[in-house]
């Protein structure tokens, strides 16, 4: 009996699988694509190959002085000469590991936070919370058990930024969360006193804040009593990003079904449990990507205290650039300072990211 | 024995829920109101100790500084109160140029996140997560100091075919001002848009009794092109150009853009349309794909797909954030007292402060502005909200 034998498979065209096909599918498909794809090229070749060429090839790394960028490119010395200060502000030289030491505390520290594995975060994290602030405090600051004092005014560069940003952030979360939760209150007073506030703090820009906790402050206080500047802007920082968190939160709790609620009166549950334990949970969860955005704007935020005159990272660049020794440095300065912004900002948004996708547990309300 | 559970005795005031919540709610406003006791008490005190006069009175009081961008005229006898409204104005004027710019840029921005084309949906993405994630400030400050700064002087302008001047001045552009036939020609304007309405009713009216098209877009582009190029041709140009001229030190005429305006405006305009550009792109993925299908199988064409089905719900996602990043870019615009642009802040909350020591009228005038402003607009979100919120079982 004869048996059909089938041909071998044609292979596919050669122009619809592999690279090719790939191409075709994604860059060429019709003219306007191939338009648009062209357009792209071009401007990728318009802005990257001149960016290396003065970033990297074309820049001068080495040196002391002004004098030894000779070259076209960025004059990284610049940066290089003026690190300590961009990092440290005017923290004195032999302090400085007092610095670092408080940062690898807080890496160190916080480490266990972020290991899946780890069984008691709740409880290692509020501990932390309390005691860090004080180390942190003690070895920045000092005065006290063998450190000598580095007043606040001395402090600055990258290093003010992120105790700015810290604070902001501890500070600003609980009380935000309050904040929501006075806003959804059953208690007409409570929620009126937390509507206006959020609705002020939202309402004016963080400049204004920030003069006015520089001007009308000593004037709100008794007489003779007077705020660190560094402790006003970062108490301003708090109060007005804590309105922002409490919108974000507000979003949350609202999306939390009614039977949730319910459900944890009908267990006798208190309002204090029932949040706690039942909604807030929930809520929070719901609500990682805007919180997380919101520190986000914070850290971005601190930049503008250059305003009442701390210097902060941002500031201490710009004084940088302004120094006649160093004069036409703007860019290679402000390059910097984008880059240092820039992985902190997409560091957190990418983190945030992950932790969503972990804590997704399939259901959406 | 009496019962403990006894409905006439309840163990003390704070076990009961209502009585609790009172106390708790005067708790919390007579704390509110002392503390608002003490900072009125201490600043009565300390402006009593300083000398200083509370009220409004200085702002009749002449300002006697110059001010380098006004809108309105303005010269240095002028009061306080007419700085206030030089400066309102030069923040509106920079929120307004931003918005509009942030605007475009943020919805092609969105549009190009959403691509087939691999490149452009690659760079779209670039920009949006390079420039969101840099302090506006910062970029405020790249523009004006890194940019600008080293730009040339005005006798060595870097021009755009003679026309637009850019130099470490601003920019100079050609100014139009209106000419004789400017009447006319807005009068032609006017009656082509009125006539675009009339027809577009009538065509609406026939399609609804006849079922019969009627080319309503190409017949109106026609009338608005017709009508007052015609007037333009009789008439001669409606308005007449001031263009800038090199001269031996200076450019002279036209327009001139400070560049503190110029840095602003770029920063902010590119820092927005990045938000823009991500809240355009995820209102559009919110619309369902089944949508369009539904949609297409309805026998729409794409651009009817586009324009009646997936915009309308899109739109319902992208309005209440895109409004937010408007409040956002007029806050922001604020930043300009950083580089010395004289807006609200810069002149208000800082040259007049001060001058005249009203620390607080001057901050409570500049707040009172952007409160305004925030609270007016999210009014008309909510209103816009309720109105077309999807009315749910």
């Amino acid at each position: 009996m004869d048996t059909h034998v089938f041909k071998p498979d044609q292979p596919a065209p050669a122009l619809s699988v592999g690279p090719l096909g790939w191409l075709r599918a994604n860059l060429f498909s019709g003219w306007f694509n191939t338009l648009l794809t062209l357009l792209g090229l071009y401007l990728v070749w318009q802005i990257v190959p001149p960016l290396i060429d003065w970033a990297f090839i074309e820049a001068d790394w080495r040196g002391e002085t002004r004098a030894d960028c000779s070259r076209e490119g960025a004059c990284w010395v610049f940066v290089g000469e003026r690190f300590g200060q961009f990092m440290y502000g005017f923290y004195p030289q032999d302090q400085r590991w007092r610095v670092d030491l408080a940062v690898l505390l807080a890496v160190v520290g916080a480490a266990p936070l972020f290991v899946a594995a780890f069984r008691h975060k709740l409880r290692y994290g509020l501990a932390f919370l309390l005691v860090y602030p004080l180390l942190a405090w003690w070895l920045l600051h000092g005065g006290f058990l063998g450190l000598i004092a580095v007043p606040t005014s001395q402090w600055g560069g990258l290093m003010l930024t992120l105790v700015i940003a810290a604070v902001g952030i501890a500070g600003a979360l609980p009380l935000g969360i309050l904040l929501a939760l006075g806003r959804r209150s059953d208690l007409p007073a409570i929620k009126v006193l937390c509507v206006t506030f959020i609705e002020f703090w939202r309402g004016v820009p963080l400049i204004t804040v920030l003069f006015m906790s520089s001007v009308m402050l000593p004037l709100f206080l008794p007489e003779g009593m007077n705020l660190d500047k560094l402790l006003r802007a970062m108490l301003m920082v708090i109060l007005f990003e804590a309105a922002y968190i409490a919108e974000v939160v507000r979003g949350g709790l609202q999306a939390i079904p009614k039977g949730q609620y319910e459900a944890a009166q009908a267990m006798g549950l208190g309002y204090w449990r029932m949040m706690g334990l039942v909604v807030l949970p929930q809520a929070l969860k719901l609500v990682i990507p805007g919180i997380v955005n919101t520190f986000i704007a914070l850290f971005k935020d601190t930049s503008l205290v250059i305003i009442i005159g701390l210097f902060d990272f941002l500031n201490s660049i710009k004084r940088a650039t302004a120094d006649p020794a160093w004069l036409g440095m703007s860019t290679e300065g402000y390059v910097f300072a984008a880059v240092v912004y820039w992985i902190f900002c997409f560091g957190i948004s990418r983190y945030s990211q992950r932790l969503e996708r972990r804590l997704e547990t399939g259901h959406r309300h | 024995m009496p019962v403990a559970t006894s409905p006439g005795r309840r163990g003390s005031l704070l076990s009961d829920p209502q009585a609790r919540a009172w106390i708790f709610q005067v708790v919390a406003v007579a704390a509110v109101v002392a503390f608002g006791w003490f900072l009125f008490h201490n600043t009565q005190a300390n402006l009593q100790h300083r000398g200083i006069t509370s009220g409004f009175g200085f702002l009749d009081n002449a300002a006697g500084f110059g001010i380098t961008q006004h809108l309105i005229d303005y010269s240095e006898s002028d009061s306080y109160g007419r700085v206030f409204w030089v400066g309102l104005l030069n923040t509106l004027l920079v929120s307004v140029i931003g918005i509009i710019l942030a605007t475009v840029l943020g919805f092609v921005l969105g549009i190009a996140r959403l691509s087939s084309n691999w490149l452009i949906r690659q760079l779209a993405t670039a920009y949006i997560e390079v420039f969101r994630n840099i302090p506006p400030l910062l970029q405020i400050f790249f523009w004006y100091f890194a940019v600008i700064g080293p730009l040339p002087g005005p006798r060595d302008s870097l021009s755009l075919g003679n026309l637009i001047f850019l130099n470490n001045r601003g920019v100079q552009m050609p100014a139009p001002s209106a000419s004789e036939a400017y009447g006319p020609f807005m009068l032609a304007l006017l009656a082509a848009l009125v006539l675009v309405v009339l027809l577009s009713r009538w065509a609406r009216a026939r399609r609804l009794a006849t079922g019969e098209r009627f080319p309503v877009f190409w017949s109106s582009l026609a009338l608005v092109v017709a009508i007052p190029g015609a007037c333009v041709l009789l008439f001669g140009s409606p308005v007449n150009w001031s263009v800038p001229e090199l001269q031996r030190f200076n450019i002279r005429g036209g327009w001139v853009v400070i560049p503190e305006l110029v840095s602003i405006v770029m920063a902010l305009a590119i820092y927005t349309a990045a938000f823009i550009g991500e809240t355009v792109r995820s209102g559009i993925q919110a619309v369902s794909g089944g949508q369009t299908e539904a949609a297409a199988s309805l026998g729409l064409r794409h651009g009817q797909v586009l324009r009646l089905v997936v915009i309308p719900q899109a739109l319902r996602v992208i309005v209440p954030p895109l409004t937010s990043q408007y409040l956002n870019l007029t806050k922001n615009s604020s930043l300009a007292a950083a580089i010395g642009y004289p807006d609200m802040v810069s002149l208000f909350a800082g040259t007049v402060l001060n001058q005249t020591g009203q620390a607080i009228e001057t901050m409570a005038i500049t707040m009172s502005v952007y409160l305004a402003i925030s609270l007016s607009i999210s009014l008309l979100m909510n209103a816009y909200n309720a109105r077309i919120a999807l009315v749910e079982r």
